[in-house]
């Protein structure tokens, strides 16, 4: 019994050593990323010995903020960002709606059309909207950053599919109470679905505060930088000023690291919930 | 009476689609036609659009023969598919990795959350930044891999400079960025799927832990294994912009360049709209194979 005992208590320091290995490989580049971030400017970042900087210099972040468009790029990033989520989720929401509780004219021809266009390359449609988003004279402004991303077929496939699995019971209750249609949505529908909510709202944040090609694409002033344009930017015009770099890297990771963990219960659950329904 | 009943119902219906639908229509629809069109023109933006037929593809795809001598009339869309595909190395190592960690995380243990949120770090923080970090890390003179390398009396390569190295140096970013990630999950919700009941039965006949990840564990795990499998080749086909443009521009030589950055480049680099949309339409072909493959051989799995 007790060799048995020992036995699952070595597997068990076994484990543990493997997990703290994967933890450090995983978190070594982003903590040093933090720590050159808070480095003297034109401190040595190859003196491996001296990783962690004896006094922190949060001034960089304040370099960074003053000195580069990156505050406008920052609040840039978050308009658009918000507006496409939010529009994301409610138009999404809307349509899902429809394809899950109503009948009407060409319902399933429509719903087979958004799981086509599932498939499709990103790459094929940028090229027509580009030219689209032209002729209405939008390149170069927010309208161009934000609406080609407001509306979304895997957002609507996501929430019918969870719509359909929620049972009719309260819809019915409230329909026998006189509720019509809009007040089911509002008081019924969307706070039974808030964990499939708050998982595509998260992944559409996410989504769109990385999203590179489109913004690349579409902005050509400095005043319409979003934070990812403005951090390559930022890169290729002072390629050597490590710490600032890093201080930059740092302000575009934060506030998807602060939306992953208040919403990382939902997310964790959203994630696998998607997986097996799609 | 029924049809006002109906016409009513159709009425709110549509009023629910109506703004995702016309978003729905310009932004996906449309543009698809669009792209179709379009690669059957020449044209630059600023003149008249120009019918050339399938002239675009034959520049593509085409080849001439010239004493049983093959030359490509574009070569570097072929070598920009094949580095494409070549960064789908990847995919394997990833899924490997991923699979690993979650037997890792599959187990009741103190903290084991904990790890989990860690693992997932690089998935969250991924993108420009990351790329920005790796640009450090990787640079020859300064970076943290070659000095640690250094320590070990390695010299170690120009590892995004050098055109051997290029492609690996993405990979590896591409596998430390995602092997705690979505996959991980993935794997994790399928092997809190497979029965205890298996693994006692297995436990009876005096299987070995090695033979019980060969019999049970792995063939459990396969329409998983298909699903993150067919889902990474197709975002791969697709991916590799934004790696290349921050780390190494598409070089050195067109080492690290996609096909996406292909189109990017032709498109908004050069202006040759008609010759990107037809470069689009190949991927989209490509795209549409692998989703028909999952079709037909997916459905047995599920």
């Amino acid at each position: 019994m007790s060799k048995y005992k020992s036995k699952a208590l070595f597997y068990e320091i076994l484990m543990y050593l493997m997990l703290c290995i994967i933890g450090i490989t995983t978190l070594f580049p982003l903590l040093w990323m933090l720590a050159t971030s808070l480095k003297e400017s034109n401190a040595d970042i190859s003196n491996l010995s001296a990783v962690i900087p004896q006094k922190a210099h949060w001034e960089n972040y304040k370099t960074v903020f003053a000195e580069t468009s990156f505050l406008r790029a920052f609040l840039n990033s978050a308009f658009v960002t918000i507006s496409v989520t939010v529009g994301q989720v409610f138009t999404s929401s809307l349509a899902a709606y429809a394809f899950a509780r109503m009948k009407f004219f060409g319902r399933n021809q429509i719903f087979l059309g958004y799981l086509g266009t599932l498939m499709i390359p990103g790459a094929v449609t940028m090229i027509p909207t580009f030219i689209i988003l032209r002729n209405l004279g939008c390149i170069n402004s927010y309208s161009a950053l934000i609406l080609p991303s407001m509306f979304s077929a895997y957002g609507t496939f996501m929430l019918r599919q969870f719509f359909l699995s929620l049972p009719r019971d309260l819809e019915e209750a409230a329909m026998i109470d006189g509720c019509d249609s809009w007040l089911i949505y509002v008081n019924v529908i969307l706070p039974l679905s808030r964990n499939a909510l708050i998982t595509l709202f998260i992944l559409t944040f996410m989504g769109s505060w990385k999203s590179f090609m489109w913004p690349l694409i579409v902005s050509h002033s400095t005043d319409l930088y979003t934070l990812p344009i403005a951090l390559a930017k930022f890169k290729e015009m002072f390629g050597t000023q490590w710490s600032l770099l890093m201080a930059g890297s740092v302000i575009m990771i934060l506030p998807m690291l602060i939306i992953f963990i208040v919403g990382q219960k939902f997310f964790t659950k959203g994630i696998a919930l998607g997986a097996v329904k799609g | 009476m029924i049809s006002k009943k109906i016409i009513h119902q159709n009425l709110t219906a549509w009023f629910y689609l109506l703004p995702n639908l016309s978003g729905f229509l310009l932004f996906s629809l449309i543009p698809v036609v669009f792209a179709m069109t379009l690669s059957f023109f020449k044209w630059d933006v600023f003149n008249d659009p120009e019918f050339v037929g399938f002239q675009n593809f034959r520049d593509l795809l085409g080849w001439t023969n010239t004493d049983g001598k093959l030359s490509f009339n574009d070569s570097d869309f072929w070598k920009y598919l094949y580095n494409t595909i070549f960064l789908m190395i990847g995919i394997p190592l990833n899924m490997l990795a991923s699979l690993c960690v979650a037997m890792l995380l599959n187990r009741k243990m103190r903290g084991i959350s904990f790890f989990r949120t860690i693992f997932y770090l690089p998935t969250i923080c991924s993108g420009v930044a990351v790329y920005v970090l790796w640009a450090c890390l990787y640079n020859p003179e300064f970076g943290a891999i070659n000095k640690m390398l250094g320590m070990f009396g390695i010299n170690g390569p120009g590892w995004l400079t050098d055109y051997y190295w290029a492609k690996p140096s993405i990979i590896m970013i591409n596998l430390w960025a995602a092997m705690g990630g979505t996959n991980m999950l993935l794997y994790l919700a399928g092997l809190h799927g497979i029965s205890e009941e298996l693994y006692e039965a297995a436990n009876m006949d005096g299987a070995n832990s090695f033979q019980k990840f060969i019999h049970i564990t792995i063939p459990m795990l396969a329409p998983t294994n298909f699903f993150i499998f067919v889902m990474s080749v197709i975002a791969g086909f697709q991916g590799g912009f934004d790696a290349a443009f921050i780390l190494t521009q598409g070089g050195p030589a067109g080492s690290t360049t996609t096909l996406s950055y292909y189109i990017y480049n032709h498109a908004f680099g050069w202006f040759n709209m008609g010759y990107a949309a037809a470069i689009s339409m190949i991927l989209f072909a490509i795209v549409m194979c692998v989703t028909v493959i999952n079709w037909c051989f997916g459905g047995e799995n599920e």
